[in-house]
């Protein structure tokens, strides 16, 4: 059986000990995400460029990340591939990193992402060396391909974004699980602490959760809720064989006749 | 309660204050889930009040002998810069409705200039043809805010008497023209009080499920200004109660999860703070309806559009929201130049 101590995760040839990924929308205070990624142990946020204040206007979010912690910048806000890769190099060029989250979405009512552009714009990226993290929807066939143009993971949905109705995409995301070789990090739409558990017991690498943290009465309570749920659901996942029990059953009606001759 | 285009106006007609509540409490629920506690902040900046339209509601329109100015490219970069000084990134340049003193070479010199202070650009200018918004995009322009007032064609003839905006259909059709010419952002709206609020929004939100559609892409807001006095006098028709305002925009929220809903000055201090609980993401600080109001003129001796209601400052706006439990953003956007 693996132990925590070496279960560790590896991304873009980063160690990871955490497998809870915390994304910074929504909360009520800059204080309070300070206080909510303390009470997550994340090792990895992601934030939106276009939430980061270049300008210097107000409170920059930044300064409310702790150093120790990996600033994965999202492309929140590109409707095609061109724009998350312009998106990107803004982000690297800000001296935010190589660590890039690519969102691509082209509808603005259920915000769910175009496989097709991301696909695209993870393949120019990895060439210019960013460690590329593409949220997708998912499905076997793109994640092949995002694996085959380097990506670094695979995010798929579990839901729509915000929507807190959980792992609706559950069968598909065991496939990816069952077939795709890179860390497969559950994303979007998780809006329990179950279901974060139920994502890693069904062999997810890492969970992402935003909304439901952020919109929690009290969110750094709830981020200890899930930080504890997905260590739970990791070590369900490690402790529970995969494989069906080998040991014939008492009595083997539809097979027992092959072997009547060796048992007389 | 289900809610849905066909019992808008039974609602709106409905007095039990638990209707109205339930809406709230719904609404509520909606807006925190998806836009959190944050609410978003801009300020307009109106650059010319020339208008050729005769809207028998505006203070800007053109049979209203009222004081005329166009800010010079000199003049908008001072005004801008004063707004930027604020601590405001997300710009709304206004104008008049005339296509001869504020044609689109001026307009796209009013961009340029605003660019090197602003992330983010709006407009809220006459309705244009595709090939102009594409011209405007390219300049800088991230959104639009165009406004179809009313969408009874009856009720828009009577107010429209003259001028380009008396075309109803060139208006109905700029958000499409608006999205073909790649601009981000729409903001669609009517103006309460002109005519019944009831078949109103029900085409507005129709305007709006039909825009969703068509062009997926665009982030859509809404807005819903109640006629408001000019310097005393009323121009409404049709009264709009605070009750049916809430009532607006909590309907709102429950039929768009997803869809901005902007506020602005006109309303008062106590009802916009309440507001924000219920489905409003994005408001108006330290607007001057003034052209030149923020450094050139004195307020006092120009004709503003209308008369604002709130008139805090954006250090007193932040202060609110913070005390309120809101995140207020100022930066939401970062333009990436489209070749």
């Amino acid at each position: 059986m693996n132990t925590k101590q070496n279960d560790s995760l590896i991304i873009g040839g980063k160690e990871l000990k955490s497998r809870f990924f915390l994304g910074t929308g929504k909360f009520a205070s800059k204080q309070l995400l300070a206080d909510t990624i303390a009470a997550s142990q994340t090792e990895i946020v992601t934030v939106a460029l276009r939430r980061i204040d270049l300008e210097r206007h107000e409170e920059n979010i930044l300064e409310y990340i702790p150093d120790n912690i990996t600033l994965l910048t999202n492309t929140s806000g590109a409707r095609n591939a061109k724009e998350a890769v312009r998106i990107a190099r803004l982000a690297q060029e800000a001296g935010y990193g190589n660590w890039i989250k690519i969102e691509v979405i082209n509808d603005s009512k259920y915000l769910l992402p175009d496989n097709n552009e991301t696909i695209k714009a993870t393949e120019i990226l990895s060439k210019e060396g960013f460690v590329v993290l593409p949220y997708m929807f998912p499905d076997l066939y793109c994640a092949r391909e995002l694996v085959a143009v380097g990506a670094a993971t695979v995010m798929p949905l579990a839901s729509p974004i915000g929507s807190s109705l959980g792992l609706q995409a559950k069968t598909f995301i065991e496939i990816l699980i069952n077939e795709i070789n890179i860390p497969i990090i559950v994303d979007a739409g998780i809006g329990l602490p179950s279901q974060a558990a139920d994502a890693m017991a069904i062999g997810a690498d890492a969970v992402l959760v935003n909304t439901a943290i952020a919109t929690a009465e009290n969110p750094v309570a709830a981020a200890a809720s899930f930080a504890q749920a997905i260590k739970e659901g990791r070590q369900a996942f490690l402790t529970t064989s995969p494989e069906p029990t080998l040991k014939a059953s008492a009595s083997s009606p539809l097979t027992g006749f092959l072997y009547e001759d060796t048992a007389s | 309660m289900n809610l849905s285009l066909n019992n808008i106006k039974s609602i709106l007609n409905n007095n039990d204050p638990a209707v109205t509540e339930a809406l709230a409490q719904k609404a509520s629920a909606l807006t925190r889930q998806y836009f959190g506690r944050t609410i978003a902040l801009y300020t307009p900046l109106y650059i010319s009040n020339y208008c050729s339209s005769y809207c028998t509601y505006c203070g800007f329109n053109s049979h209203h002998k009222i004081n005329r100015i166009k800010l010079t490219p000199e003049q908008i970069d001072q005004e801008a810069g004063r707004i930027a000084e604020m601590g405001i990134e997300d710009l709304l340049i206004l104008t008049g409705e005339s296509y001869q003193m504020t044609p689109l070479p001026y307009l796209k010199k009013s961009v340029t200039i605003c660019k090197k202070y602003f992330p983010s650009i709006g407009m809220e200018i006459h309705p244009l043809e595709e090939v102009e918004y594409r011209d405007l995009f390219h300049a800088g322009v991230d959104g639009i805010t165009i406004y179809q007032e009313t969408y009874n064609r009856n009720r828009y003839q009577e107010v429209h008497l003259s001028g380009k905006k008396a075309d109803y259909d060139f208006r109905y059709n700029a958000p499409e023209r608006i999205a073909r010419a790649g601009i981000r952002r729409i903001s669609i709206g009517i103006l309460l009080g002109l005519s019944s609020i009831a078949e109103d929004l029900c085409a507005l939100f129709e305007h709006l499920r039909f825009m969703e559609r068509n062009f997926p892409g665009v982030e859509y807001s809404i807005s819903f200004p109640r006629l408001r006095k000019i310097k005393g006098r009323d121009f409404s028709i049709c009264d709009v109660t605070d009750i049916d305002f809430i009532k607006t925009i909590c309907m709102t929220r429950i039929l768009f999860p997803r869809v901005g809903i902007n506020l602005s000055t006109r309303e008062s201090e106590t009802l916009r703070n309440h507001a924000l609980e219920l489905g409003v993401t994005r408001i108006s600080a330290a607007s001057n309806t003034a052209v030149g109001g923020y450094s050139l003129e004195s307020p006092e001796e120009q004709e503003p559009q209308f008369d604002i209601a709130d008139d805090r400052s954006v250090p007193q706006i932040i202060a609110l929201l913070k005390s309120k439990n809101f995140d207020p953003i100022l930066t939401d956007w970062r333009r990436i130049e489209n070749s």
